[in-house]
């Protein structure tokens, strides 16, 4: 039982960051149609962002500090490029998605083999606090800190992004752009800036999503490559949950990290069987989309 | 003082389809203009083009500026309530929500919506998906009333309603009328007749009668133009 509640919470913890990965892909969808894979790419620049501050800052600031500087440097860095992406190339690109859509995979390629080029292909250590790695015991289970700080962050997130989307002006034009674009323009609202701004929040969530996957499943390591294999999963979750749904995403992100890790343990280490976990969570993505072609919670908010 | 609307050699081609083919139109302040014509010439279309929702060609003068080519958001805060074929309300958003997104001036005239709508008053936490058809034309007319603007483009608002809420829905536009110009698209020629002083006929992506609204009292003419009988 002991280790069936561990492996509950470290799924959920996966389950979080996935949710963090996937909830900006999400909405950009669902406003925009644009399917974005540059999203794994502001995952990696979000890690590294956090890795160039936490190795510039003085150690005199201390752990916990720094590792508070390398949140707000993932955030800020995913925010960033989300930004700059959306104005620069996807801007010059309205009204045809398809374009769109080639644009942001060429963008992730070019800036992948950037990164290569920069760094290398061996992952960067990023310096993280003592604490994280140590266990705490919480329902007669003990988990890394880090398992317990993917779970707040996405909770976190979660909430706040729930109150934007309902409270602010912002949010429900976001909503109702998601359900018919053109009549928010009709009712005199610029729809681009909302572009902009989804494509901003979706980043920062992807960055912190990326420093949160370097540390808790990643080794703390950043390397070039690694949004783009958070991306697949992400994509995954997005579909499970319904494009454009937020709690969409976040129920089939659960699930997503739950079924993974389950059967990562309980079947993984039979002979053969060691990318079970993968494969079963494009067998959830089967069996929902069988049960539910538009996925779990449709196309609303 | 200028027309709300002046329309020259409007063409729309879609999927390569020229459906609008040299509209020319003007609507002048004040009252309420029908535009008519049979399913498929290209009213709506127009609406669509006025607001820059579907590109065009020509000239579109809207309240003494020319807005051809502009993004439809400008097009609107220009002075320009709009009211689409099939209310397009904003289903997973609440009554509240959808009039809200409307606003567009410091002050927007509440008062005024529920005064013609008290039920949406009743019902301003209600998701606009769960309410009625009369209902959501409600919703979409006060989205279009909220800021008092100077002209309406009405796209048939009598689509789908019961005969009594048809009624009803014309007493409202004719109290609408009274503070704004309403271009209106309208099938239901006992709300035409109740409503309009002026009509503008399409057919085939092109204007081919302007005039007083109670020529349509001559069956011959409405068959003509409409392709409907029972005009009287």
């Amino acid at each position: 039982m002991t280790v069936f509640l561990s492996l509950t919470f470290s799924g959920v913890a996966l389950g979080a960051i996935y949710f963090l990965a996937a909830s900006g892909l999400s909405l950009i969808y669902g406003l925009m149609d644009i399917l974005n894979f540059a999203h794994g790419l502001f995952m990696t620049l979000g890690a590294y962002a956090a890795w160039d501050a936490a190795t510039h800052a003085p150690a005199s600031w201390g752990a916990p500090v720094i590792f508070v500087v390398s949140l707000v440097a993932a955030v800020l860095g995913g925010a960033l490029a989300a930004g700059l992406t959306e104005v620069l190339v996807i801007r010059p690109l309205y009204g045809r998605p398809v374009s769109q859509i080639l644009v942001t995979i060429g963008l992730d390629l070019a800036a992948t083999g950037l990164l290569l080029g920069a760094f290398g292909s061996n992952p960067q250590s990023l310096p993280v606090p003592l604490w994280m790695m140590e266990a705490s015991h919480f329902a007669g289970v003990s988990l890394p800190n880090a398992d317990y700080v993917a779970f707040a962050g996405g909770l976190v997130v979660l909430i706040a992004l729930e109150w934007f989307l309902r409270r602010t002006r912002y949010g429900i034009i976001i909503r109702a752009g998601v359900e018919n674009r053109t009549m928010v323009s009709a009712l005199g609202i610029n729809v681009a800036r909302a572009f902009t701004l989804v494509f901003v929040i979706g980043g920062a969530m992807a960055g912190l999503a990326g420093l949160l996957y370097a540390v808790v499943f990643s080794g703390e390591l950043v390397s070039p490559t690694q949004g783009d294999s958070l991306l697949i999963f992400a994509f995954i979750v997005v579909v499970i949950g319904g494009l454009g749904s937020i709690r969409g995403s976040a129920v089939a992100a659960l699930m997503v990290g739950l079924v993974q890790d389950y059967t990562n343990f309980y079947l993984g280490n039979h002979p053969g069987m060691a990318e079970i976990g993968n494969l079963s969570v494009v067998l959830l993505l089967a069996v929902v989309l069988e049960w539910r072609p538009r996925g779990l919670f449709g196309s609303t908010l | 003082m200028t027309n709300a609307l002046d329309v020259t050699d409007l063409h729309v081609t879609i999927g390569g389809s020229h459906i609008l083919q040299g509209v020319s139109l003007e609507v002048p302040r004040g009252g309420v203009t029908a535009l008519l014509g049979r399913n498929g010439v290209g009213k709506t279309t127009t609406l669509r083009a006025l607001l820059g929702i579907v590109p065009a060609t020509g000239t579109v003068r809207i309240l003494g500026t020319d807005v051809l080519g502009w993004p439809t958001h400008r097009i609107v805060r220009l002075g320009v309530g709009y009211v689409p074929e099939d209310r397009d309300v904003f289903a997973g958003l609440t009554v509240e929500e959808n009039l809200r997104l409307a606003e567009q001036t410091p002050e927007p005239h509440y008062d005024e919506v529920y005064s013609l709508f008290p039920e949406l008053r009743a019902r301003t936490r209600q998701r606009a998906g769960t309410l009625s058809g009369g209902q959501q034309q409600m919703v979409s007319i006060a989205r279009a009333l909220l800021n008092g603007w100077p002209l309406l483009l009405v796209d048939e608002p009598s689509k789908g309603l019961a005969p009594r809420l048809v009624s009803e829905l014309a007493e409202v536009l004719e109290r609408v009328a009274t503070l704004s110009t309403v271009l209106l698209v309208e099938q239901n020629l006992a709300v035409v007749r109740r409503l309009a002083q002026r009509v503008v006929v399409l057919d085939h992506g092109e204007v081919v009668h302007t005039g007083a609204a109670d020529e349509l009292d001559d069956p011959v003419m409405a068959r003509r133009f409409l392709g409907v009988a029972g005009a009287s």
